[in-house]
């Protein structure tokens, strides 16, 4: 073999090599949809679809009867985070739009790394301070026995949201053109018309994907919903309710389960639900966000 | 009529005023609370002493160690794959279906949530390739968690680089790998670096994880081998927070985890913003 033809092929080799590390993200993604599905299926030898995912109560460990609804957890942790955005798209909004559109660049010098810090703040420890904080705060303002219930668990999630929210509407405020900014100035318009009649109009779609993706994170948030919304298995009324979402089921009841059991492949079928929402949540967002991207450039 | 605009104008950004206010005033509360009630538990021996009398006396050595040990799995996976994966995308890949198709997957992975890379831990790690419920089984989980952070991070850095660089190279007659390895990598390493120790930052804080695929309540000694139990200073948070027989007695302790952790995290964040500086001043 010549000199030219061995470069060639180690050039060759060095490219495939890369590139398989880059297919390894399809790879997971593939694998983490394939055996989550494959170790729920035999949860359904025993389970009807329907009752799995239309009925309310969860009991499988009952004596009498065991039943495994999930409709009930689905409910809690679809409550909780649209509690967390309620609380969390004005604010993150509000911000996303100071930054790009009124700080001075002193102010966003401060204000961006703090966001940074608050996204770097372990959910374990937000959790806590669920418990140790907010909880008694809610019981004495609402005169409760304990603080330990949707609520907390939403003013949590939007504390943890708002990172996500607040740098990629930001992101998307600052691709408007400045001719857009201009035009509506130069006809007249106040700074604040401008904004709000021009600027957030053109940043709508990227806005709506950032609060998706807000949203996305909210949902799957295990160990904030876990230690603070109180987990009682009742179907969920309202905010001020104890509930149990999906995520904190999964992460009670597994570390208990037998292995290889009905009951057991039932919590891997909530995590292929789970799963497969946010997926779709991601995928609404990514959508909308490509198409953003594609008009501006 | 004009002022009707500017009273508009007025209330509007003081109402954006207000949203920043309260966003950094919720950061100063939480970071005031655990340091405040944190760091009259932390000494040395908290530090460096293992829990003693069913966790409500002693320290919290072994969780400390744990995570560092786990954190350790954890980079040897996601660092040198997000790196790789980054070049291929960044250098090599065309813009065909199938480059988008990784693309695609790399973003969903960010969004896939945290429990459920748990569960596919526990299937994959400790049940089919038998590591059981170990350290390795847990940094394997959290390095495939953290592989989205480390590809977007280090392919932003790689972004940076001039094409003019490569062109350079290239011009000379040097073949494409030959142009990346002296034209490309030596100056997007640095931000490569510090965006993946953010990421592993953001990796040793997690929980949900590792709670199945190899942490444990408490061990009575250090992990010797990877395929032992640890203990990790997330869980043992949650432990002393949730599940102990004496909540209001391990309270401070909690605390001084939290703390613990915070600052373990802010380290690392740290690390990488000098790290970056350092780098980038030694280039020049």
């Amino acid at each position: 073999m010549n000199k030219r033809a061995l470069r060639n092929l180690k050039e060759k080799s060095v490219r495939t090599f890369f590139f398989l590390n880059g297919l390894l993200a399809v790879v997971v993604l593939a694998g983490i949809f394939l055996l989550l599905l494959v170790s729920a299926v035999p949860a359904f030898r025993e389970i009807h679809l329907r009752e799995f995912l239309f009925t309310k109560t969860w009991d499988p460990t009952s004596p009498l009867k065991e039943t495994y609804g999930i409709l009930g957890q689905i409910a809690s942790s679809v409550l909780v985070t649209l509690g967390a955005m309620i609380l969390a798209v004005p604010v993150g909004i509000g911000v996303a739009a100071y930054l790009s559109d009124v700080a001075h660049a002193r102010v966003r010098e401060i204000v961006k790394p703090a966001v940074e810090i608050l996204a770097g703040i372990p959910s374990v420890v937000i959790g806590f301070l669920g418990i140790v904080l907010i909880g008694p705060a809610l019981a004495k303002l609402f005169g409760l026995g304990h603080g330990l219930n949707g609520l907390n668990g939403s003013l949590l999630l939007a504390v943890m949201s708002l990172p996500t929210i607040i740098s990629i509407s930001e992101d998307s405020l600052s691709a408007v053109p400045p001719a857009y900014g201009e035009a509506s100035l130069a006809l007249g318009g106040s700074r604040w018309q401008t904004l709000v009649r021009v600027k957030l109009p053109a940043a709508l779609s990227g806005i709506i994907a950032a609060v998706m993706l807000g949203m996305g994170r909210a949902v799957g948030e295990t160990m904030t919903v876990l230690m603070a919304t109180g987990n009682a298995r009742a179907f969920p009324t309202g905010l001020m309710q104890s509930l149990r979402t999906m995520t904190s089921n999964i992460a009670i009841e597994l570390g208990e389960v037998p292995y290889f059991t009905t009951h057991y492949y039932a919590l891997f079928a909530i995590g292929l639900v789970l799963f497969i929402m946010t997926f779709l949540v991601n995928m609404v967002a990514d959508i909308v966000l490509h198409k953003y991207q594609q008009r501006e450039s | 009529m004009i002022r009707r605009k500017s009273v508009a104008q007025f209330l509007g950004f003081w109402a954006l005023r207000l949203s920043v206010w309260l966003v950094l005033g919720v950061l100063a509360l939480l970071l005031y609370d655990i340091i405040r009630r944190g760091a009259g538990v932390i000494n040395w021996e908290f530090l460096t002493k293992p829990p003693r009398r069913g966790m409500t006396e002693g320290g919290i050595f072994p969780a400390i160690f744990g995570t560092l040990l786990v954190t350790m799995v954890t980079a040897v996976l996601a660092i040198p794959v997000g790196m790789f994966a980054a070049i291929y995308l960044n250098e090599y890949a065309r813009q065909n279906r199938f480059t988008r198709l990784i693309r695609l997957s790399i973003r969903n992975l960010s969004g896939v949530p945290s429990i459920v890379y748990g569960l596919f831990g526990v299937i994959l790690f400790v049940n089919l390739l038998k590591f059981g419920t170990s350290i390795l089984s847990a940094g394997l989980t959290l390095g495939l968690m953290t592989l989205p952070w480390t590809v977007t991070a280090s392919e932003e850095s790689l972004k940076t680089i001039p094409a003019a660089y490569r062109e350079g190279a290239l011009a000379l007659g040097a073949t494409k790998w030959q142009a990346i390895r002296t034209n490309v990598l030596p100056y997007a390493l640095p931000g490569m670096l510090t965006g993946t120790i953010l990421g592993l930052a953001r990796a040793a804080g997690e929980t949900a994880p590792i709670m199945f695929t190899g942490a444990a309540f408490s061990l009575p000694f250090l992990p010797k081998s990877l395929s032992d139990q640890f203990m990790a200073l997330p869980y043992h948070l949650y432990i002393m927070a949730t599940q102990h027989h004496d909540i209001a007695k391990v309270r401070p302790l909690a605390y001084g985890t939290a703390l613990v952790l915070v600052g373990m995290i802010f380290g690392l964040n740290l690390t990488a913003v000098v790290l970056r500086y350092r780098l980038r001043r030694r280039r020049r």
